[in-house]
């Protein structure tokens, strides 16, 4: 599905460039498209060696291991064939922790971290797993407690009261989020189904 | 009001210097080489970083000509006449569209909209919950993905993109209840 989505955009934003007579407009945007991608990723670099470095003390000191017996029951019942005592589970927790307070920066090394984790266990290194496929699900639709960009854009428009939107964006992010686990729910029982049957 | 705009703002300050307080203490109390450790682990970043640059490229030059040449544009134009059926205001179709596939354009296109009709008219408070509510699908998927090499991704992203539409729903929703359209 992710080709046909690639595919689609590229050709069909060549065909609609063309159509309006703007075709130069293609490899510029391609260029600006592949310039941004990069740049992206050395952004990446600083957050990632930060937050991977303090998580390896978080990890060797046993302080993770800590937070997955505290939390760990609301992910195994989410992620039912990633061992109870795997890595892995510290790290989603992690993320799923970050990410509810709003911490995209570093949410995001540990949800890198716990997909290196979760294909370790993954039988096919190029198809995904079930577990990685919860994890994205829930990713792509985090519910945030603290959405801190939005509010400090509200603030710099001189809104009469900047934070008024926690409620109603907790109340959408847990909604979408419902929708995910439950959606994900039924294609990996789908999946596990047509497997046994295949 | 104030108040809860005083704790939720202290409480996004301190998190990160607690976190990092936290892991540090114990670390000591264990009695492990802090330092060492950190730098051990911050190896990883530069890798991490850099196999995603393959993905991302190409994620970012498809979503570029799909913005550059209108043909987003041209999307939103097509869909205005079933959302205008289900009275969803044609103003907030772009952010709606972008939110999925770019998260600096949703961003841009949300400030704008803010700094356009206010950050406290209908609008505003639509596009700012909306913003909050879901997370750029596309970009979460490609880096996820990306850094492991995995190809076939299997149901991830039909999964995001329909709650990605259950988030913009959601949103449309309850900012119609809490402050009314």
């Amino acid at each position: 599905m992710v080709n046909y989505i690639w595919l689609g955009m590229i050709i069909i934003g060549i065909a609609v460039a063309g159509a309006n007579g703007k075709i130069e407009l293609v490899s510029q945007a391609a260029f600006e498209g592949a310039k941004t991608g990069v740049t992206v990723c050395f952004g990446l670099i600083s957050i990632l060696a930060f937050w991977l470095g303090m998580m390896k003390i978080a990890e060797e000191s046993g302080l993770l291991a800590k937070l997955q017996w505290l939390l760990g029951p609301s992910v195994r019942l989410l992620c039912p064939d990633v061992p109870k005592d795997h890595p892995a589970m510290g790290y989603m927790l992690s993320n799923m922790s970050a990410n509810l307070l709003g911490l995209g920066n570093a949410a995001t090394p540990m949800g890198l971290k716990a997909m290196e984790e979760l294909q370790k266990l993954n039988p096919d290194s190029k198809t995904a797993s079930p577990a990685m496929c919860t994890l994205l699900a829930i990713n792509t639709s985090s519910i945030t407690l603290i959405p801190t960009t939005i509010i400090a854009i509200r603030m710099n428009y001189q809104s009469a009261n900047p934070v008024e939107i926690v409620g109603t964006t907790i109340f959408a992010g847990l909604f979408a989020t419902m929708v995910a686990i439950l959606l994900d729910r039924y294609y990996r029982f789908k999946t596990t189904r047509n497997r046994k049957k295949g | 009001m104030s108040f809860v705009y005083g704790i939720i703002s202290t409480a996004s300050l301190w998190a990160i210097p607690v976190i990092l307080a936290t892991i540090l203490v114990f670390g000591m109390y264990k009695k492990l080489p802090v330092f060492e450790v950190f730098v051990d682990g911050a190896k990883d970043g530069f890798g991490t970083a850099v196999k995603l640059i393959p993905t991302l490229v190409g994620m970012l030059v498809a979503v570029s000509i799909f913005r550059q040449s209108g043909a987003l544009e041209m999307l939103t134009g097509l869909m205005e006449p079933v959302l205008h059926f289900f009275r969803i205001p044609a103003d907030i179709i772009p952010l709606a569209i972008l939110r999925p596939i770019t998260g600096s354009g949703a961003l841009a296109v949300t400030t704008d909209m803010i700094a356009t009709y206010g950050p406290d008219s209908y609008l505003g408070r639509l596009a700012s919950t909306m913003q909050g509510s879901t997370d750029t699908t596309l970009y979460v998927l490609t880096v996820y993905f990306g850094a492991v090499g995995i190809r076939n991704t299997m149901y991830a992203l039909k999964v995001g993109l329909w709650a990605d539409l259950a988030g913009i729903i959601a949103s449309i929703f309850i900012v119609n209840l809490v402050f009314g359209s």
